[in-house]
């Protein structure tokens, strides 16, 4: 019993051994991915999320263009302590920049500020951390474009006069009561003969806000148009009014994304919808960030530089670059996006 | 261990043993088991990643391994104990959360000072493992069914006391403290200190005292371990009471390393706690295991993940790798002691063997 079990124990520490060396020596001659000024790595909020899948793509044409080399990492959840051994990493690299999408404002910050000590180029883009613990901000949107990018929509949808409603995500939402609230001075400016006489939240449940768009056209029997400021609110939106009667009669707009709104825009229940180009996005941080990395802009407000197809941007206040106004997709364009 | 040789030879002058008291050479005893191939293993992959792995060998590796596994390595030592009882607390993620998310509000929002909000975090998670404990232990409930509902509970608190808020407000002077090197310059962070007391205090417990032998026992067969004397209930909830305080304590180390808390701070850190422990040879069945393969578990995970991070694999190719180690090392053991027991002709060698086996071994773990 005893030898049996030594054998035992002996091949056990020989079969983990053999694994760990297999699984560690998968690429021996190329351990030297990631180092040096050149290199900039990539780190969206999480892995094997199709919107970030496209901002890379961008990424890694602007890398292209520029002969620069980047890596994407990432953790598989998209919490601000995933992310942070991953900047860490980037640190001990010594990578030129890392371009991150911030997973929390505040928890990832002294981990940048590490990297930065360590001579990397910060750079963030889709979501910001503190000014402080970054170089660069690429802003995909301001709040007052994608308000008056929905409301203009919505006018030109319905003809410039009527009833609309909006079904946005939750009632404390941040960002959406910041949009609604523009939307409804931009609406009081712009166009005094529409009247917003609902607003109802989804929760940014599928099923609930479902539910809302069904109980707002029934409460409002003259509504012409919903804007939803929410990707999951216009997605069930767009579903309710495609099997109804309502389909093609009340206007949809909103904040959505092309493949969940590929197929109403194709069958009609909606027109044209907002959000912005991922992909323009990450080719716009990766130029942004080369230009840090080579020294040509020190990330001060007024710096220019160039960004290969999107032409040129400066920096503005707090080190932000503004992409430019929300992206308006709709039935021309919709086919060329898979995010 | 062996008391029944000493009862039949009562009256006789010099009690003669007919038998060595262990059936295998110390060196063999120490050297030929799960843990020292565990450690054996950490030493190897270090040495490999030092040698080939780009950047592996520069100052800051050790320190942010030692910063990234410590809420690992302090939850992983009441785990281990929980687990040798043949328990299991799915809970511990949910209490760190609980925990870092009080230490928010009440050093935050209701100004007390950080020691006292602190304190009444780690107060908090006490309650919390004694609701386990009290649940599994006197109620007679499974600990997965149990911890599985308080998982859910606990995290339900922290999100509720936070909602989809983070509250970040924490003074440099404390989360400065939380990345603190021992010395200017050096690899180790201050969070190994207390790491390194309570690892000491555990181990004296498990190994080298009464209560832990206690705790063996009851993972071996808790109904014998009654009847030799050992307070079963009362053992179990001291366990699940240790488990909450620890996990507390590494939520305020949590809020305090990031810096920020949110209702989810932590989330799905039991699994990694538990992956750990497992890989450290400790068995889910109870009864065996011991702390220093624990520890070589938890930074050999860390290992690998830096190492690999550093080469630029992608998360999934780290978790598919230690998956995979975990689903080896845990059958490994098992595997071949059947294919051995099939070579000597046993039909059911787990089922006949299991309990004797491991309680001969159970002493010199």
């Amino acid at each position: 019993m005893f030898r049996s079990r030594r054998v035992a124990t002996l091949a056990a520490v020989t079969l983990v051994a053999g694994l760990s060396l297999t699984a560690c020596g998968g690429d021996d001659g190329d351990s030297g991915s990631g180092g040096g000024d050149s290199s900039i790595t990539m780190l969206p909020k999480n892995l094997g999320n199709p919107y970030f899948d496209t901002s890379t793509a961008g990424a890694e044409k602007a890398a292209e263009e520029l002969d620069a080399e980047v890596e994407e990492v990432g953790p598989d959840t998209a919490s601000p302590e995933a992310q942070v051994p991953f900047i860490n990493t980037a640190a001990q690299q010594g990578v030129g920049g890392l371009i991150v999408s911030a997973n929390d404002p505040e928890a990832i910050c002294d981990a940048l500020t590490e990297a930065m000590d360590a001579g990397v180029s910060v750079v963030t883009f889709d979501s910001d951390t503190n000014p402080e613990c970054r170089d660069l901000f690429i802003n995909q949107a301001t709040a007052e474009g994608i308000a008056k990018v929905q409301v203009d929509l919505i006018a030109e949808q319905i003809g410039g006069s009527g009833e609309v409603a909006v079904l946005s995500a939750a009632a404390n939402a941040t960002n959406q009561n910041a949009w609604i609230e523009m939307m409804e001075a931009e609406l009081e400016t712009s166009y005094p003969d529409i009247e917003l006489v609902d607003i109802v939240y989804g929760d940014d449940d599928d099923q609930k806000s479902f539910d809302q768009t069904a109980a707002l056209l029934q409460a409002h029997p003259d509504l012409k148009g919903i804007i939803s400021p929410t990707t999951v609110g216009i997605a069930a939106a767009a579903r309710y009014l495609s099997d109804s009667e309502h389909k093609g009669k009340v206007a949809l707009t909103g904040l959505g994304t092309p493949n969940q709104m590929r197929e109403y825009v194709e069958n009609g229940t909606v027109e044209a919808f907002a959000l912005w180009n991922p992909e323009d996005l990450g080719y716009l941080a990766m130029y942004a960030t080369k230009a840090l990395v080579d020294g040509d802009i020190e990330g001060e407000e007024g710096d220019t530089f160039e960004a290969g197809d999107l032409g040129e941007y400066t920096v503005g206040a707090d080190g932000e670059v503004l992409l430019g106004d929300p992206y308006v997709f709709n039935k021309d364009n919709i086919g060329d996006f898979d995010f | 261990m062996s008391t029944t040789t000493t009862t039949t030879s009562a009256q006789t002058p010099a009690p003669v043993r007919t038998y060595r008291s262990y059936a295998r050479p110390l060196w063999m005893r120490s050297l030929m088991t799960h843990e020292a191939a565990v450690i054996a293993l950490l030493i190897a992959v270090f040495a490999w990643a030092n040698g080939n792995v780009a950047n592996f060998d520069g100052p800051l590796t050790l320190y942010y391994l030692f910063l990234d596994t410590a809420p690992i390595l302090l939850i992983a030592l009441p785990m281990t104990l929980v687990i040798v009882t043949g328990e299991i607390d799915l809970s511990v993620a949910s209490i760190v959360g609980v925990s870092a998310a009080l230490t928010g509000v009440f050093h935050v929002d209701a100004g007390l000072s950080l020691p006292v909000a602190a304190t009444l975090a780690v107060g908090v998670g006490i309650v919390a493992g004694a609701l386990n404990g009290f649940l599994v232990a006197y109620v007679g409930l499974p600990s997965l069914a149990v911890t599985i509902g308080t998982l859910a509970l606990f995290r339900g608190i922290a999100v509720g006391l936070l909602g989809d808020s983070s509250i970040t407000d924490f003074p440099d002077k404390w989360t400065d403290l939380a990345k603190e090197r021992l010395v200017e310059e050096s690899a180790y962070p201050m969070i190994l200190l207390p790491i390194a007391v309570l690892a000491v205090v555990f181990v004296l417990l498990l190994h080298f005292t009464g209560f832990g032998r206690g705790i063996y026992e009851i993972g071996l067969n808790d109904e014998a371990a009654r009847f030799t004397g050992v307070n079963v209930e009362r053992t179990k909830f001291m366990l699940f009471v240790l488990s909450g305080a620890v996990s507390a304590f590494a939520g305020v180390y949590y809020a305090l390393r990031y810096g920020s808390v949110r209702g989810d701070s932590a989330y799905g850190l039991e699994l990694q706690v538990i992956a750990a422990v497992l890989l450290g040879g400790v068995s889910i069945f109870g009864g065996r295991g011991a702390l220093h393969g624990v520890l070589a578990g938890v930074l050999l995970i860390g290992v690998i993940s830096s190492a690999m991070r550093l080469e630029g694999e992608t998360v999934n190719k780290i978790n598919i790798v230690i998956g995979v180690l975990l689903v080896l090392s845990v059958i490994s053991t098992s595997f071949l002691s059947w294919a051995s027991g099939l070579r000597s002709g046993r039909r059911w060698p787990w089922a006949s063997r299991s309990r004797p086996d491991r309680a001969a071994r159970q002493p010199q773990s």
